[in-house]
């Protein structure tokens, strides 16, 4: 799914770009990189948000990490190798022998084995943002120093690509036993960087880790990640080259401004995002407790047309169903096509909506849309559905709340409609179709919706190991979900990554939360 | 004088009591808490036991009175408590910022007096020429354009003609005094001609006044030279109200830079009083807003002092 920029200058920053893929790594030199956003915490387990992985991944290792020249597969970080039992319940994982933390001690399966605990059952105190991911995982035991089995009390296809989690970090179980919450306080871990320090507000700095398990890496001596508030600042750093990245994403328009300064300077690489905006109706609220209501206002919406206008000032661009199109659980657009709300003919579509809202009862409907303040890619989304639904004498207020007012009316149900996003590191339906199940379940669903339909299909595909059965059984829950429409999907983002070109071995990926390690970026200079 | 300050100081106590207690029940009013913030505003499907538990952990779990009790008993102790957001103790929080924004504040504050003195005083003295008529569309600008706008232009300046930009991260002034000098002065230079441009009017306006007094006219009947008229017997009195504006400034920038410091990249008060007011941090909020009201009476008492000092007719009792 990555698409070439279409203008000249990129293109020639493009061709730049590939002429130099075949180089031998220099060592040497510190990278300055951007981050747009400031870490609440450095404790991986309890972050929330990319700011905590662009900020701390250096430090870190994970049992696995994510192969980027073949996502989705995975390969070891400190595992060096794994076996998969055939009922898939039992994963058994060999760690390598030079895996070392920053404090000299060796890593051991001791230490893995606390992780992945604190992060299944962590003790009072300490906070684990993805608890359920592992909630399957029975028990874990290890034989040696170097062997660790995970042994799951049902099968779960995704918790394998899980092991791969940057969120993951593997801490020291010593530094555990004397205090759970260290990894809040102190950054100490067996990653490519150690840390050096952080001014909060302003930067973070790690320095090479000489006994890094990766022979040769990490090229770099060092790294300092810029924290930047504002957007225009950001950009200037980076085109005056006082930092060679900001690894998340650029829009559209800060591409072509950077991009037009820097000229062969400047790589852009641009690939779909596992990131989409999707709209919950609140379905405790006349009229969207009415299933046609919320059908209409999905229909109404030119999905198609959007994508090709929204992509040209905001960061979305494909459409797609409850899976990132070009994912392996993705629907094919043919398929999709005869989707509610995902037809190529809008006025036929349009006209369906109108007539199910007259049949609702609520031909000139109004409702209050409400929308977070952030520039990418809200307001232009946001202000693109309040013209679709004029489209159908629907009449929309657009409602931009800071984000702390924003989470208290998705929690508080003080909504009507709401634009809301999804944030994943990979494309796995376990985490994705949380959108769309029951909100008693699934704290990620804020439509306040109860169907057990859907909840009954989402079980059935998270116990189902078998891929083809998997997809048909997801195909009928996203049929089912977008018929009910209580969240559907508007579009699904686009990630914009302008590097300087003398910055070399970072890999784009589907995700802004993978490859962040650095340990095989270098500088040629 | 002693007893005067040391009712002033006393006085500070009930205003900076009132200030906590608004400060204090106007930001519950305020939609939404920090955890749903910190562990949901990127979105993620974190549960509501986790989501209770750490609300139960930063205390916002107890009831209202119980939540000021405790605030009010730190700050009667300096404890001011720790960050919502960071987990650091706030003081650590603000203290890191606070000689930024301090001395930008100093910085532009020379800035303004260096440049709105002179040029106020030429433009009341030459009025109604030509060169008051520079001064003044030069002191309009300053009005009309915002300090961020201006900052915006001289770093795109500096892109565009030198390839050069000021360093993105801040080194203290005794540590390397040409880094710290090539960060902050642009930003010092931005916002302190916005800074002198309001204190040249004033200068001007009140200069204007001065001149017309009668002891002006007995001055002059006397004899003396129009420069000791204007920098013996005029300047005293027509810089008191601009005392008052420069003093009021220098408090507003101290925490008030908010855009200037984000185009600039600082990390300043102003940015951080914006990150806690987004992030709902309550504990932040609180004792920025406190350190503030601390700056604006200190300030305000300078100033009254230096009214005493300039004015012989003023004498607090």
């Amino acid at each position: 799914m990555r698409t070439t920029v279409a203008s000249a200058a990129l293109a020639a920053v493009i061709a730049c770009s590939t002429s130099a893929v075949a180089q031998t790594p220099k060592r040497g030199g510190t990278l300055n990189f951007a981050i747009s956003a400031e870490a609440p915490t450095y404790d991986c387990h309890a972050g929330n948000t990319y700011a905590v992985v662009h900020a701390v991944a250096p430090f870190y290792s994970t049992l696995l990490k994510f192969d980027l020249s073949k996502y989705p597969a995975v390969e070891g970080d400190v595992a060096e190798s794994w076996t998969i039992s055939p009922d898939q319940l039992t994963f058994t994982f060999r760690l390598r022998d030079n895996v070392f933390f920053h404090d000299g001690t060796k890593l051991t399966s001791a230490d893995v084995k606390a992780t992945y605990e604190r992060l299944r059952n962590p003790p009072a105190g300490v906070v684990s943002v993805r608890r359920a991911s592992y909630e399957d995982i029975a028990e874990i035991t290890t034989p040696d120093e170097r062997t660790i089995v995970f042994r799951l009390a049902a099968p779960n296809p995704s918790v394998f690509q899980n092991f791969a989690s940057p969120w993951d970090c593997i801490y020291s179980a010593a530094k555990l036993a004397e205090d759970p919450l260290f990894p809040s306080k102190t950054i100490m871990g067996t990653g490519p960087f150690k840390f050096v320090e952080h001014v909060r507000g302003s930067h973070f700095a790690g320095t090479r880790h000489d006994r890094y398990h990766v022979p040769g890496q990490p090229y770099l001596d060092g790294f300092r990640g810029v924290i930047f508030s504002q957007g225009a600042a950001m950009l200037n750093a980076l085109q005056g080259g006082q930092v060679l990245a900001e690894f998340r994403s650029l829009s559209p328009a800060e591409r072509d401004r950077v991009a037009g300064a820097l000229g062969p300077r400047l790589r852009v690489e641009e690939e779909s995002w596992v990131l989409k905006l999707t709209i919950a109706f609140n379905a405790e609220k006349a009229p969207f407790n009415d299933p046609r209501v919320r059908k209409a206002l999905s229909m109404a919406i030119d999905r198609w047309g959007g994508s090709q206008g929204l992509s040209r000032i905001a960061t979305l661009r494909a459409v797609g169903g409850v899976m990132r199109p070009g994912s392996p659980f993705a629907t094919p657009e043919a398929e999709l096509a005869k989707l509610p709300g995902f037809g190529r003919d809008i006025r036929a579509a349009r006209e369906e909506a109108r007539r199910l809202l007259r049949e609702a009862g609520h031909p000139n409907l109004s409702f209050v849309l409400t929308n977070r303040t952030l520039a990418q890619p809200y307001t232009p989304g946001g202000v693109f559905l309040i013209n679709e639904w004029r489209q159908i004498g629907v009449t929309v207020e657009h409602r931009q709340v800071e984000t702390a007012a924003y989470n208290a009316a998705q929690s508080s149900g003080n909504f009507d409609v709401l634009l809301d996003f999804s944030n994943e590191f990979m494309d796995e339906p376990n985490n994705g179709l949380t959108k769309y199940i029951s909100s008693d379940r699934s704290p990620n669903n804020p439509a306040r919706a109860v169907d057990r339909d859907l909840d009954r299909l989402y079980d059935l595909q998270r116990r189902e190991t078998d891929p083809a059965k998997r997809n048909a059984i997801i195909r009928e829950f996203e049929a089912l979900a977008m018929e009910r429409a209580y969240t559907v999907p508007l579009l699904w983002w686009h990630r914009i990554v302008a590097t300087h070109t003398h910055l070399r071995g970072w890999q784009m990926s589907p995700s802004h939360l993978l490859g962040q390690s650095l340990a095989a970026v270098w500088l040629d200079q | 004088m002693l007893r005067y300050l040391g009712r002033r100081l006393l006085l500070m106590i009930p205003t900076l009591v009132g200030v906590a207690i608004l400060t204090f029940f106007m930001l519950r009013v305020v939609p939404g808490d920090i955890v749903e913030v910190k562990l949901r505003g990127d979105g993620g499907n974190v549960t509501a036991d986790v989501i209770a538990a750490e609300r139960a952990r930063l205390g916002l779990d107890q009831p209202l009175i119980h939540q000021f009790g405790d605030w009010m008993l730190g700050l009667v102790t300096f404890d001011f408590g720790v960050s919502m957001w960071t987990g650091r103790p706030v003081v650590e929080e603000i203290a890191l910022r606070l000689e930024l924004s301090f001395q930008v504040a100093v910085m532009a504050t020379i800035v303004a007096v260096l440049i709105a003195i002179p040029l106020g005083t030429i433009s009341a003295l030459f009025r109604n020429t030509w060169i008051d008529y520079v001064v003044r569309i030069f002191t309009i600008a300053g009005l009309a354009v915002p300090s961020f706008w201006l900052g915006m232009l001289v770093i795109l300046g500096l892109l565009a003609w030198f390839n050069w930009l000021p360093p993105i991260t801040y080194t203290p002034i005794y540590v390397d005094p040409i880094a710290n000098l090539s960060q902050l002065i642009w930003p010092a230079l931005a916002v302190g001609y916005r800074y002198a441009a309001v204190v040249a009017r004033m200068v001007r306006s009140s200069l204007l006044e001065v001149m017309k007094e009668d002891y002006i006219r007995t001055a002059r009947a006397k004899g003396v030279f129009e420069r000791l008229v204007v920098m013996r017997h005029a300047m005293g009195n027509a810089l008191l109200p601009a005392i008052t504006v420069i003093g009021l400034e220098f408090a507003f920038l101290i925490g008030g830079l908010v855009v200037t410091e984000q185009v600039f990249n600082l990390n300043g008060i102003g940015r951080l009083f914006v990150q806690a007011v987004a992030r709902n941090d309550f504990m932040l909020i609180q004792t920025l807003v406190m350190l503030l009201a601390v700056v604006f009476i200190t300030v305000n008492l300078i100033v009254d002092l230096t009214y005493a000092a300039l004015d012989p007719r003023i004498r607090y009792k």
